[in-house]
């Protein structure tokens, strides 16, 4: 299939879905409306919500809330999950202690741990941060931990006959390692980073796109909640535009530009 | 051959074992000695799975054998041999670095200003003919290439010994030949002294200055020495026509042949034991 056939194919999809939509909440069939408006509002509903508050610049607010939370919860995440993944891989000791802990603290449904970080930092953003946080970290520190386990025996070997002491390796062969796994993951990583900010703030906050969809919800606004949840669509889909274009950066070295190991 | 200065690599019936699964013992090599004398290009030829890279790795440092004795200038090696350049048989470079970072590691390990380690960098990526694809990475560059980067970063550090092994194997026998003269007439100019696996008997006479035939393992032993009166320089498919090649390849072959078929049941057998 050329592209423009696809993109023709594509756009036809949204065309024949909002259509639908459209039609079966303002078009009674059979003496009666099939998806009634209060449940599932219509298309130009939200659109003209969307635009709104595009219009009044209140989504701003939200939306930069939303973004810093992610951003914050993404970096800590990751450079914490870097250390000690590269911590437990060049030492099997410790990670043979913590190995069941590990394995518990990431067995655990993450959403229980939102009433409890509210109650420890509040319904400011640390409390989404830290969210996201046990989301990101552990996804990083899987990443980085296998990838420092499999880095070649060949090439440690060869970098071992090239002369390299241990502080050498490290820095040539096992962080490279490292971060490419890393780097591979950070589809996965931001995307959680994201969910933690958002569920975050859908339990307990004053400002973000959760907290705009809860509200829209508390007031029965389904309106409110589908243009949000097109507005967060769309904000993720940027995010991870910018992903893809960071990793092509950073991964140039890679066989197939860049890898998914995550 | 100097035979002032002392002996490159000699092994010294050393004796390679492996642990296996429930406390068994694989006894890979037995009693193999060998030495490699200053200036001189040794081959070693066997069936598959004989212990040759065992024998390889003992040699630079990576095994440690159950008993017998590795001296490299006539001192006992401890640890890794600091004297020798190695060429895997597998993919060894670095995926994350362009070629030229590759070959210029060597130098930066050792302390050098990378200016300076970058510009000798190029000059050996030139001198395997890959001048032009300093920034390239690995994956971007066939089979060969890879193995002449890898060339390249071996010698950048100019070892005294040169250790290989079979690293043309997985090359197509073009490429093997041209890699093979890249190899020679490096070597030719200064003449390290060359330990060098293969399974390819053709090779190794085309090369070597000796050619060491291993019997098939377990315990796989050193069983012939045969030295190869060809001149140099040679030409690697040029030499193949000789009288003197085919006579010493069919000498050399009615002792490998046996071996050959042995190390082929076995590994039929039992490929555990032997891998």
């Amino acid at each position: 299939m050329s592209r423009p056939v696809l993109l023709l194919c594509q756009l036809m999809v949204a065309v024949v879905a909002l259509a639908l939509w459209q039609l079966l909440t303002s078009v009674p069939i059979f003496g009666r409306i099939l998806l009634p408006p209060f449940f599932f509002s219509n298309p130009m509903d939200v659109a003209s919500q969307i635009v709104d508050w595009f219009v009044r610049g209140t989504i701003w607010k939200h939306l930069l809330i939303t973004l810093w939370e992610s951003v914050l919860a993404f970096t800590i995440g990751s450079v914490a999950g870097v250390l000690v993944g590269f911590w437990f891989a060049r030492q099997p000791r410790v990670a043979a202690i913590f190995d069941p802990y590990v394995k518990m603290a990431n067995a655990l449904p993450r959403v229980v741990l939102a009433p409890i970080f509210t109650l420890w930092l509040g319904l400011g953003i640390w409390s989404k941060v830290a969210l996201g946080v046990t989301l990101v970290f552990f996804i990083v520190f899987f990443n980085v931990y296998q990838g420092v386990k499999e880095v070649s025996p060949t090439v440690l070997a060869n970098g071992r006959m090239l002369g390299m002491n241990e502080r050498q390796l490290t820095r040539h062969v096992y962080w490279p390692s490292a971060l490419s796994w890393m780097f591979s993951s950070l589809h996965t990583a931001v995307g959680f980073a994201v969910v933690g900010a958002v569920v975050g703030e859908y339990l307990g906050s004053a400002a973000g796109l959760g907290y705009l969809i809860q509200q829209a919800e508390g007031i029965f606004d389904v309106a409110a909640v589908f243009a949000g949840m097109f507005v967060l669509s769309a904000f993720v889909i940027l995010i991870d535009l910018l992903v893809t274009f960071v990793e092509r950066r950073l991964l140039v070295w890679r066989p197939d530009g860049a890898g998914g190991h995550g | 051959m100097d035979t002032t200065k002392p002996t490159a690599v000699a092994l010294d019936d050393a004796t390679v074992a492996f642990r296996l699964a429930g406390d068994r013992v694989y006894t890979a090599v037995e009693q193999a000695s060998l030495s490699v004398e200053h200036g001189e290009f040794v081959a070693i030829v066997g069936p598959t799975g004989c212990g040759k890279s065992t024998l390889l790795n003992v040699a630079a440092g990576l095994l440690k054998p159950a008993s017998g004795a590795v001296r490299i200038f006539d001192q006992p090696l401890t640890g890794l041999n600091r004297d020798a350049g190695y060429l895997f048989q597998a993919d060894a470079l670095f995926p994350w670095k362009t070629a030229i970072d590759n070959v210029a590691i060597g130098l930066e390990i050792k302390g050098a200003p990378r200016a300076e380690a970058l510009e000798r960098a190029q000059g050996w990526l030139t001198s395997v003919g890959l001048g032009a694809f300093a920034g390239r990475y690995p994956h971007m560059l066939s089979g060969g290439q890879r193995k002449r980067v890898g060339l390249a970063q071996v010698l950048i550090r100019d070892p005294k010994i040169l250790l290989m092994d079979e690293p043309f194997g997985p090359l197509d026998a073009q490429t093997r030949q041209i890699m093979g003269n890249l190899l020679l007439e490096l070597w030719n100019a200064d003449r390290k002294a060359v330990l060098f696996v293969t399974h390819d008997l053709e090779e190794a006479i085309a090369l070597a200055d000796r050619v060491v035939i291993m019997s098939a393992g377990p315990g796989a032993r050193i069983i012939g020495d045969w030295k190869v009166p060809l001149p140099r320089p040679r030409d690697i498919s040029e030499v193949r026509m000789e009288k003197e090649f085919h006579a010493l390849h069919r000498e050399i072959w009615s002792v490998l042949k046996d071996e050959v078929m042995k190390g082929y049941a076995q590994s039929s057998q039992a490929p555990a034991e032997v891998a």
